[in-house]
């Protein structure tokens, strides 16, 4: 009589292939994978909490480091659920840089997604040409903020401050070459015999399924489900820039580097025509209550000073109510949800994470394949442990 | 504005069949809130899934009201991705009586949400397939999103600022 006997093998939270601090206890019949339990929580540190405590602007850098690869998006959705809050509207240029630096960081997260994805899979090439080229979003991002991850670089109300001078320029040159890094990419990978032999057909999830267990982004799109936030619910004048949203057919691994592929290609695009569009003009809206006072008044008059205090110290205080305000991150859809009692802190302030319900398909998309697959089926999905966790 | 919310297709839907359930609409920056009972949060759901196409189940959190009755409402943000819009349906919770049904069975998306919300806020949800803490670690005391659980944590002294 032949027994099915399983084999418990634990995998992480020191693992180089589950992307951060993430165990998963896997039951085994042989080489197949029977059960997943993933354990998470290594990277909590209680984000949501901390910000019931500090003011509008004061949780601001908290977002950014949720989704470490992707910090300007982050905090993208944040001020715009406090701005929904306050029905705040934002200066045009403010919006199109916010567009062109959020789409920059969709190109600096994919990239680190591709650049692991493929080294998971055993594509060395590929991660190190994905961090060179990630480097020149970064560069920017330094000259914007003063900080290459954790950016903080927008405010309530539009940015920190204008862009340097010769931004228009750096941009520019990712929108000239990036395209051509992208063909080195698939010129190395989309006919590589081995890279089709381990991501075509693992990790396939119908749409019906995928929609079911909240699976949002590129990974709901590879299994064929046509919907974009960007497009479908625009935010920060999206609606003003024509792009194709991709969608995959096969629902698997493949399908899903296909469509992120795409997808870069797309928000190189998105950048050139918000490039086009940008407009000198104020980037910050003029709101003493809301705002923080321009830096040459702060150092020159007293009032400046007063002013800068009052909004450093106490904030402002929000209308009673709550708002959701979801955007497509790199990821998938990163939503806050805000409540405010009338006060300067937020009452709640909910994280909805799109790595979180991403990886609770795990089990579905992993289950019955080999255990060797699972690393591709974690790259897939492209977690980030820090927004899981919060 | 309230004209607004009254006016919403799924608004009126619930009126129609679940009159006794709903406790509250409200509209505010365009987003619909519909504050319901517990009682049939199930029913409710399913139907907001299957007749109304609020397909995708964004979320599901509390928010803890300390010192008002009911004290927690657990809250549903779910979007149609066929016609494109959000609906957010909040469930009054009692302290006394700090559990739910599980909406676990609508939308397998359900499951580790209502962990998380189990785990940070102790509303328990029956019927759930595998409600275990989440975030924090399975012999953890408390529940860190509740108001009346200390920022620094149980056993330590709050911040007072820097000493110099």
């Amino acid at each position: 009589m032949a027994q099915k006997e399983t084999m418990t093998v634990n995998m992480g939270p020191q693992h180089p292939s589950t992307h951060g601090v993430l165990r998963l206890v896997i039951e085994l019949d042989g080489e197949i994978i029977d059960k997943i339990t993933p354990h998470i929580g290594y990277l909590h540190r209680g984000i949501e909490k901390l910000s019931e405590h500090r003011t509008y602007h004061q949780a601001l850098p908290l977002t950014d480091r949720m989704d470490y690869l992707a910090p300007m998006s982050n905090n993208l959705g944040y001020v715009l659920a406090v701005e929904k809050l306050l029905g705040v509207e934002v200066p045009e240029r403010a919006k199109t840089v916010r567009v062109i630096t959020a789409e920059l960081t969709r190109l600096k997260s994919h990239l680190v997604w591709l650049a692991c994805h493929a080294l998971d899979i055993g594509a060395m090439t590929v991660f190190l040409y994905c961090f060179r080229e990630r480097e020149k979003v970064m560069e920017i991002y330094e000259k914007l903020s003063g900080a290459r991850m954790t950016s903080n670089y927008y405010r309530v109300g539009g940015l920190s401050a204008d862009v340097y001078a010769g931004f228009e320029k750096d941009v520019q040159e990712i929108i000239d070459t990036f395209p051509g890094f992208f063909d080195t990419y698939e010129g190395l990978l989309t006919k590589n015999t081995i890279w089709l032999q381990r991501t075509v057909g693992n990790g396939v999830i119908s749409a019906e399924d995928a929609i079911d267990a909240g699976i949002t982004g590129p990974a709901l799109r590879g299994s064929g489900v046509d919907w974009d936030l960007r497009r479908d619910n625009p935010y920060s004048g999206y609606e003003k820039y024509s792009f194709k949203v991709p969608v995959g057919e096969k629902c698997d691994t493949f399908d899903r580097y296909k469509v992120r592929l795409v997808e870069m290609r797309e928000a190189v695009k998105i950048i050139s025509q918000a490039l086009n569009d940008l407009k000198p003009g104020p980037v910050l809206a003029d709101l003493p209550q809301v705002c923080y006072p321009p830096k040459e008044n702060v150092y020159n008059s007293i009032e400046g000073l007063i002013h800068h205090f009052k909004i450093a110290s106490e904030g402002f205080a929000a209308p009673e109510g709550e708002v959701y305000q979801g955007v497509e991150n790199p990821k998938g859809e990163l939503g806050y949800y805000l409540v405010s009692d009338g006060s300067n802190k937020p009452y709640r302030m909910r994280v909805r994470p799109p790595s979180f319900v991403n990886l609770s398909a795990i089990e579905k998309m992993a289950k019955g394949s080999m255990i060797a697959d699972l690393v591709a089926v974690i790259g897939t999905l492209d977690i980030v442990l820090g927004e899981i966790d919060r | 504005m309230v004209d607004m919310a009254e006016n919403n297709r799924a608004v009126i839907k619930l009126r129609e069949r679940f009159a006794a359930d709903i406790v509250e609409v409200k509209e505010f920056r365009g987003e619909v809130t519909v504050t319901v009972t517990k009682n049939n949060i199930v029913e409710i759901c399913n139907y907001l899934k299957t007749a109304l196409g609020y397909n995708l189940l964004t979320d599901v959190t509390a928010v803890d009201y300390l010192g008002k009755s009911p004290r927690f409402q657990v809250v549903y943000n779910m979007y149609s991705i066929p016609s494109k819009d959000r609906l957010r349906v909040k469930a009054q919770v009692e302290e006394a009586d700090a559990t739910i049904d599980s909406v676990s069975g609508v939308w397998s998306s359900a499951n580790w949400l209502e962990r998380e919300t189990y785990d940070l806020f102790g509303i328990t949800f029956a019927g759930h397939p595998d409600l275990r803490r989440i975030l924090m670690t399975d012999d953890w005391v408390g529940h860190p999103l509740r108001k009346d659980y200390p920022l620094q944590g149980p056993d330590r002294e709050p911040y007072k600022g820097r000493l110099s």
